[in-house]
């Protein structure tokens, strides 16, 4: 992800004149229509809500205070900790991690058994894995929904073999919402571990080995904490789109229980037409992500040292 | 301002093909609520391209036009107690007297209706009901109850569907609690929330779009569902009743509405005059399972449609009710259960 | 030799990568086979056939679909075209502009359509386009669109820069070759394969979007996710497994060709 920040190995300024030429079109894109949005978004979620949808423009803590704070079904009891909104948030945290541990279970021997593979081999392997990171998230979705519904093809096939006699309930569960997630992102955790390892001198592994290390205690000691970049990397690669998912909770989950992206899009697309608040849930949301990224930076910066 | 000038340029480059015909029409439509045989027709007849947008909800509805689609489109179909919404928002052109000349043609007890009197914005769209229906091969129990939704029999507990539109929820949760809808009674409210906090643990989905699928499917044993939906669930195979209950049912009309800010305002109002041509509307009600409200209609209409037992209320079953608009303070309670609901 | 490839070897990895492989084709293998399902419902089977292929084609959603398809399609070429554009540039002031106060600050800005949860863009974007009373329709999508294809394009045009010996341009600057020309005869052709696979990544991040062109479409757009999702969700019917096919083999002819065009361009100081 961080490709363009690493020195050359030779600074060339060839085109410092027109420096500022060249990258104004894409400061004033972004700038425009994104980093104003979401100034303008982080305004809004001080607004006060207008009935049925938009904005007053007078200042309230509305937003926030409905975040944090219970005051009843009428708005007038003494305040308590609202559970409501944390709990979704607690949810999305929950199912993001989830999904990141499983598809870092499964992704890193992936990403190792396709990197120590010989070079003509290993761009098969690679291709393989690629393929489903370009298939429309959508269509994937979809084709995991027809899959592990009741009467779909996997119960089908686990009733056929005899090892279950009822159908196994997985649609419109969570368990179901961690599966597509999983399944969602499990190519952005193979990709960048694999781009680590691939770069992974394996004549320190000898060296361990030649001291006698026991080969898991070579993989834990010495591979990972070389390779933890790429590790890292792909954790917040399949983290972050996690936590915001929409289409895992609605088409998997049945829209049942909110996670952090339906609760935001109902504000806006659907019952409770609440900008200000739906701005409010986007800018928290904004801020875990940031922070979540921050952490990354600096990590990688203190790896660089 | 060459980055904009460029894009306003591909953009018409991309909206020159849709403007091929003699002129156009954009409709915004409750999703599978018109055959396409019946657009062809319209659009053969007046040289006319249309466009279809669907929603799933009222209330999404509201919320697309209020989030900037309003003046992209023509007409809107929404329920009777949003088109009162929209009309006190100010998403509504008005049709002048004598502009649709088929007005005559709306059966009369549909001409002054609470919601739009006078039929100043709307025309009628079709009307029925909104209950729920049960797979009789999963529970072959009584089902002449709310409580089938709200207190669900163990066969249906964790395999129920529930319509995505709060209205409908709501006042259907009022009808099982015997309570006025829009309450403003506090006890009664905070029965409300109870019922349904303790209800949605039997719930397995949210959807209206998902209604009749998860039925046909056997994703769910029970869902809430309109009376010409699951008459066409039960067509596509499943073994399903559709109740009316003894607490009473919701019933609705969907209306055209001529919306604010209409692109092809003129276009709209040919659209709305067809389809108040009793063969016109007829032909919707026989793909929707609906009734129109349309004088000469039933002429066209399948003969089997008005004894189906979709269409039938049973004898002795509660009356029904049109979901009823709220005052703010009533209806920031009723986000709030909502919103609690998924939680 | 014979530790080498024993320290490489872990036992029980090549069974999580078989496995990783299943879960990852399994759903979409499935659907495909269930495209060719003769039967209307789509949980027996009646038998192979081609009549959802047709119906794609033909049948009443055929129409919905074409046009969806040419909206998407569109769309994602123009958002990409320029996003690359946009991409080149900020990629050669970035990476060819010498050492400049706000460089990082530069960076996280062009990155930040990358970091920022699509919901949030979502919204933001929503916000922002009825703050200023913009129409929402083809224009709102296709200006969201060019602005998360830019990082897209920008990492692959950047790797590649980087990996381009300075020697070229220099070379030719001391044969006084303008900037342009530089660019254009000289540092291009190199850049050549980092810049299509910048526009191919931007086109099918492009093509992929749903949540935010969901958020911001207007009356008559859908494009491809948008109108299937509309669909599906209405039970998913055996022509929305055929179209799902169609869009799975023109993904993998995608991914073949960004694979062979960067095959051919590998490494462009070694071949130099």
């Amino acid at each position: 992800m961080a490709a363009g920040t690493g020195s050359g190995r030779t600074i060339s300024s060839t085109f410092a004149p027109v420096r500022n030429y060249l990258l104004a079109p894409s400061w004033l894109v972004i700038g425009i229509f994104l980093l104003v949005p979401v100034l303008l978004m982080l305004v809004y979620s001080f607004l006060t809500k207008e009935f049925r949808g938009g904005v007053i423009w007078e200042f309230s803590l509305a937003a926030y205070d409905q975040f944090l704070f219970d005051r009843g079904l009428f708005g007038d009891d003494p305040p308590k900790i609202e559970w409501a909104y944390i709990t979704i948030f607690a949810r999305s945290i929950v199912q993001a991690t989830g999904a990141t541990i499983l598809c870092l279970l499964i992704g890193f021997p992936t990403a190792y058994y396709i990197a120590t593979r010989p070079t003509k081999t290993r761009a098969v392997w690679l291709f393989l894995v690629t393929i489903p990171y370009w298939v429309n998230l959508l269509i994937r979705t979809v084709s995991m929904k027809f899959l592990i519904r009741d009467n779909g093809p996997l119960n089908d096939a686990l009733m056929g073999i005899g090892l279950f006699d009822s159908p196994l309930q997985l649609i419109n569960t969570n368990t179901a919402v961690q599966l597509g997630l999983f399944y969602s992102y499990l190519p952005f955790m193979v990709l960048p571990i694999y781009a680590a390892l691939e770069r992974y001198n394996f004549a320190f592994s000898e060296a361990a080995s030649d001291l006698y290390a026991p080969k898991w205690t070579i993989l834990r000691w010495i591979l990972i904490p070389v390779v933890k970049p790429g590790i890292i990397a792909g954790c917040i690669l399949v983290f972050v789109p996690s936590l915001g998912a929409f289409l895992a909770p609605d088409l998997l989950g049945g829209a049942k229980t909110f996670m952090i992206g339906s609760l935001i899009e109902e504000q806006f697309k659907g019952n409770a037409g609440n900008w200000p608040f739906g701005a409010a849930a986007s800018m928290i949301l904004l801020s875990m992500v940031l922070v979540v990224l921050m952490f990354y930076a600096r990590a990688q910066a203190r790896d660089q040292v | 301002m060459t980055l904009k000038s460029l894009l306003t340029s591909t953009a018409l480059v991309m909206t020159a093909q849709a403007a091929a015909a003699e002129g156009s029409l954009s409709v915004y439509h409750w999703f599978e609520y018109i055959p396409q045989e019946l657009v062809d027709k319209f659009e053969a007849e007046y040289d006319i391209d249309v466009t279809i947008d669907t929603y799933d909800s009222n209330e999404a509805l509201l919320a697309s036009l209020k989030a900037g689609t309003l003046g992209s489109y023509d007409v809107a179909v929404p329920g009777d107690y949003m088109v009162q919404i929209m009309a006190g928002e100010g998403l509504l052109d008005t049709i002048a007297p004598g502009e649709l000349s088929n007005f005559g043609n709306i059966q009369p007890q549909w001409v002054d209706v609470a919601f739009d009197p006078g039929r100043q914005h709307s025309i009628p769209y079709q009307w029925g009901s909104t209950s729920f229906s049960v797979n009789r091969d999963v529970y072959a129990g009584d089902i002449n109850s709310t409580a089938i939704l709200f207190d669900p029999p163990a066969e249906l507990a964790g395999k129920i569907n529930v319509l995505d539109s709060q209205g409908e929820v709501m006042a259907l949760a009022s009808l099982h609690l015997g309570i006025p809808q829009c309450t403003t009674d506090r006890d009664q409210l905070r029965a409300l929330d109870d019922l349904l906090q303790t209800a949605s643990e039997s719930w397995a989905s949210f959807g209206s779009d998902i209604a009749k699928d998860v039925l046909v499917s056997g994703d769910a044993a029970a869902g809430m569902i309109y009376n010409g939906f699951s008459a066409k669930a039960r067509e596509e195979g499943a073994n399903i009743e559709y109740a009316y209950p003894d607490e009473g049912y919701v019933v609705w009309m969907d209306n055209v509405v001529l919306l604010k800010d209409a692109p092809n305002r003129a276009n709209a109002i040919l659209f709305m005059d067809f389809l108040l041509e009793p063969e016109n509307i007829a032909a919707v009600t026989n793909y929707a399972q609906y009734a129109a409200g349309v004088e000469g209609a039933a002429e066209f209409t399948d003969p089997a449609l008005a004894s189906s037992p979709e269409n039938t209320p049973r004898e002795g079953a509660g009356p029904g009710a049109f979901i009823a608009v709220c005052d703010q303070a009533t209806q920031e309670v009723y986000d709030q259960i909502w919103t609690r609901l998924r939680s | 030799m014979r530790s080498r490839f024993d320290i490489r070897h872990y036992s029980g990895f090549f069974a999580i990568t078989c496995a990783c492989l299943f879960i990852l084709y399994a759903p979409l293998i499935v659907v495909m086979i269930y495209s060719f399902n003769d039967s209307l419902s789509i949980t027996t089977w009646g038998g192979f056939s081609l009549r959802w292929y047709a119906d794609v084609f033909t049948g009443p959603e055929s129409e919905k679909f074409k046009l969806a398809a040419w909206n998407s399609l569109s769309i994602a070429v123009m958002a990409a075209s320029v996003a690359t554009v946009i991409a080149t540039a900020a990629a050669i002031g970035m990476i060819r502009g010498g050492k400049f106060k706000g460089k990082s600050a530069s960076f996280a800005l062009i990155s930040l359509p990358i970091m920022v949860p699509e919901i949030v863009t979502a919204v933001a974007t929503l916000i922002f386009f009825s703050a200023i009373g913009f129409q929402l329709g083809t224009l709102s999508i296709l200006v969201a669109h060019i602005v998360f294809c830019i990082p897209f394009a920008y990492l692959p045009i950047a790797a590649r820069l980087q990996g381009i010996e300075a020697s070229y341009e220099e070379a030719a600057q001391d044969l006084y070759a303008g900037r342009w020309p530089t660019f254009r005869y000289v540092l291009m052709p190199i850049m050549g394969p980092g810049i299509v696979s910048g526009f191919l990544l931007a086109f099918i991040i492009s093509l992929d979007d749903f949540i935010i062109t969901n958020f911001i479409k207007g009356a008559g757009v859908e494009t491809l996710p948008t109108a299937i999702f509309g669909s599906v969700k209405q039970g998913i019917k055996p022509n929305i497994m055929a179209l799902s096919t169609l869009m799975l083999v023109f993904s993998i002819a995608l991914v073949t060709l960004s694979y062979f065009i960067g095959k051919r361009g590998a490494d462009p100081d070694t071949t130099a």
